[in-house]
């Protein structure tokens, strides 16, 4: 058949490619064109080539922002992957009790970032709150509006406490999808529960928490509500993360070129953390560990 | 290698179990002799796996013991029952080489290591892994991974039974008669009692010395194959083994006859006042292949219209209509087909009366 007949069929993509360009290729085509150029207002405009990005790729302090955020992210996955997959294991598997478990566990999911910022303040609070007036109480100094490290200590307080059910979730899901044959057969086996931990629940789950750990990386590193509520990226820059940072240069000081390479290459980082999960993932699905 | 008793065996998955439909297995009580090759025959939900579960120790019973040589396991755990199961998919453990599967219920148990390496060894020789050995269990073909199952069930060698669920369900069917082989083999060699569970008839008979046919949570028979295929105890297992299974017609007995319908089978006298002294409702059994097909009128011949014939190769078998049932029949190849009406015979000594849908016996061993 001559494939010139065929290119109609362009047609029927066209909606798809609208609906693309107006959610995604325009606007991030408007970012590009503010990262290579130097606006003062409606009628003054230079190009500027690459000097946005390479004034941003310079910055300290934006090397510091993603330092941070790097730790931040894992030394958050460091605590939710183990503590989600033991609630998992430990998760009543049938009865009512399974039932009151899941629904007490998506409670935090349910909640919106912003609120679960407010409510964390308040129980943070050194005078007034559960948490920090009963730590006060026992003689340790906790404020997270004066101490850089009583601040991070929040913030992942508040992302553990927010997001481990998810990983808690996909691990008791992961895990009744074993089949019973296996812990049978261990019995049989002889395997005792640490070696049915290691051989069985650990390798069935790897596919289920390798998606775990790609949703909570890519959410943690783009984390932006909870330590704008809580003390503005402060206190001094010590919760400053990537998004702090941006949002920062672009609305705090207008400086919407810098901001706009700053967000390309926020993008790109981003985009090569995706790759290497979806790879990842892709040999986890296919068994091939080498 | 061990005797196992089952004691009074009654098990119901439900907590509180008030009528008989409640149970999985009604009332279990047998003895399955050390050495012993048997085959657990019956239809899906019929209760085998339960049974074999409870054997194991992976289920408990809800009433009734079980004894190996003697000792009652009943509340021992399947790791202290020393016993081997083979399930009907294989169960491998993906990041382990096929060596250390093998060895994994070895090491479980602390054997030392050249006694492991010796066995491991020897099994994978039995069982043509031995190139496998290194490889990553996870990327081999099935039956590859049911021969390791097949092959951790194997390697202990001073297990008391080795149960097998069904286990050959996944594999190809020309390997199915080598592995078959190859457990019969290795029961020949090392005289361990094997227990194996299946649906299919030929499987059963080619495997075991002995088949336990189960059905609706009973046993109803356990016997020989050829004792199973001559002296059906239950209709069941009359429809269910041979192929096709008996013919069944419901019947009275006059004198030292039976009635079915208007037609008139003769019997011998001493199995139709059997069956009168047993009452309860009354069948008659035989097998295609003793139904005797005529084309002209015969002494004790009763009349049939032939609906179907089907060509099998080595046989035929022809479906009659007869007295607004069907019956089968199995003929030689080389004989003349009759068509529209013919005349059955049924031998005396093969057709066997059924009272309740059990096997009236004539022998002296009634009881």
């Amino acid at each position: 058949m001559n494939k010139w007949e065929n290119n109609k069929a362009w047609f029927l993509v066209l909606p798809v490619f609208v609906i693309v360009a107006f959610s995604a290729i325009i606007p991030l085509m408007t970012v590009v064109n503010y990262s290579v150029q130097d606006i003062f207002g409606p009628g003054q405009r230079f190009f500027v080539g690459v000097e946005w990005f390479r004034e941003v790729l310079l910055d300290e302090r934006l090397h510091d922002a993603l330092f941070k955020q790097l730790s931040f992210s894992t030394l958050v996955l460091l605590i939710e992957m183990p503590l989600g997959i033991g609630i998992g294991l430990m998760m009543p598997k049938k009865g009512w009790t399974s039932s009151a478990c899941l629904v007490i566990l998506a409670l935090p999911l349910l909640i919106p970032w912003n609120v679960i910022g407010t409510i964390w303040i308040i129980f943070t609070r050194p005078d007034i709150g559960l948490f920090g007036a009963f730590i006060n109480a026992t003689g340790i100094p906790f404020d997270h509006t004066a101490s850089g490290v009583d601040a991070w200590i929040t913030l992942m307080l508040m992302e553990v406490w927010h997001w481990t059910p998810l990983v808690a979730l996909l691990a008791y899901a992961g895990l009744r999808a074993i089949p019973e044959a296996f812990y049978q057969a261990a019995k049989i086996d002889g395997a005792s529960s640490w070696a049915i931990f290691k051989y069985i629940q650990l390798p069935k789950l790897r596919g289920v928490m390798t998606i775990a750990l790609l949703l909570r990386f890519m959410d943690s590193f783009l984390i932006y509500a909870e330590p704008f509520v809580l003390t503005g990226g402060g206190p001094g820059n010590s919760t400053t993360f990537l998004s702090i940072y941006l949002v920062k240069i672009a609305v705090g000081q207008f400086d919407l070129g810098p901001a706009a390479a700053f967000s390309l290459i926020y993008f790109l980082i981003v985009l090569l953390f995706c790759w290497l999960f979806y790879n990842a993932l892709q040999a986890a699905g296919t068994g091939d560990k080498s | 290698m061990a005797r196992i008793d089952l004691n009074e065996i009654k098990h119901s998955y439900r907590p509180n179990p008030t009528s008989e439909d409640d149970f999985a297995l009604k009332r279990i009580h047998t003895v399955w002799e050390d050495g012993g090759a048997y085959a657990l025959l019956g239809p899906s939900g019929c209760g085998k796996t339960t049974m074999l579960n409870i054997i194991s120790g992976l289920l408990k019973p809800s009433h009734g013991s079980i004894h190996y040589d003697g000792v009652d396991v009943s509340d021992m755990q399947p790791e202290e029952r020393n016993i081997a199961q083979v399930f009907q998919f294989p169960v491998l453990y993906d990041t382990m080489t096929v060596y250390d599967n093998l060895a994994f219920p070895l090491r479980n148990r602390g054997v030392n290591k050249t006694d492991v390496d010796n066995r491991v060894r020897e099994i994978a020789d039995a069982l043509d892994l031995t190139d496998d050995l290194g490889k990553r269990a996870a990327n081999l073909s099935a039956d590859a991974k049911q021969k390791i199952s097949l092959g951790r069930g194997l390697v202990r060698s001073d297990v008391a039974a080795i149960l097998f669920d069904e286990p050959l369900t996944v594999i190809d069917p020309h390997l199915k008669w080598e592995l078959r082989r190859k457990l019969k083999e290795i029961h020949k060699e090392f005289k361990i009692t094997m227990i194996y569970v299946t649906h299919d008839q030929v499987e059963a008979m080619t495997f075991a010395d002995k088949i336990v046919v189960m059905y609706e949570g009973e046993i109803v028979q356990m016997g020989t194959p050829e004792e199973l295929f001559e002296e059906p105890e239950h209709t069941f297992v009359g429809y269910f083994i041979g192929s096709p299974g008996m013919n069944f017609f419901e019947c009275t007995v006059d004198g030292s006859s039976a009635k079915i319908g208007d037609a008139i089978v003769p019997l011998d006298q001493a199995t139709a006042d059997k069956a009168k002294a047993a009452g309860g409702s009354l069948k008659l059994g035989i097998r295609p292949m003793y139904v005797g097909v005529h084309e002209e009128n015969v002494e004790n011949g009763v009349p049939a219209e032939v609906s179907s014939v089907e060509d099998q190769g080595y046989c035929k078998i022809i479906t009659c209509k007869f007295n607004g049932s069907e019956i089968k029949a199995r003929i030689k190849d080389n004989r003349k087909i009759p068509t529209g009406t013919c005349w059955l015979t049924f031998p005396k000594d093969k057709t066997k009366l059924y009272s309740n849908e059990r096997l009236v016996r004539t022998g002296g061993d009634n009881e």
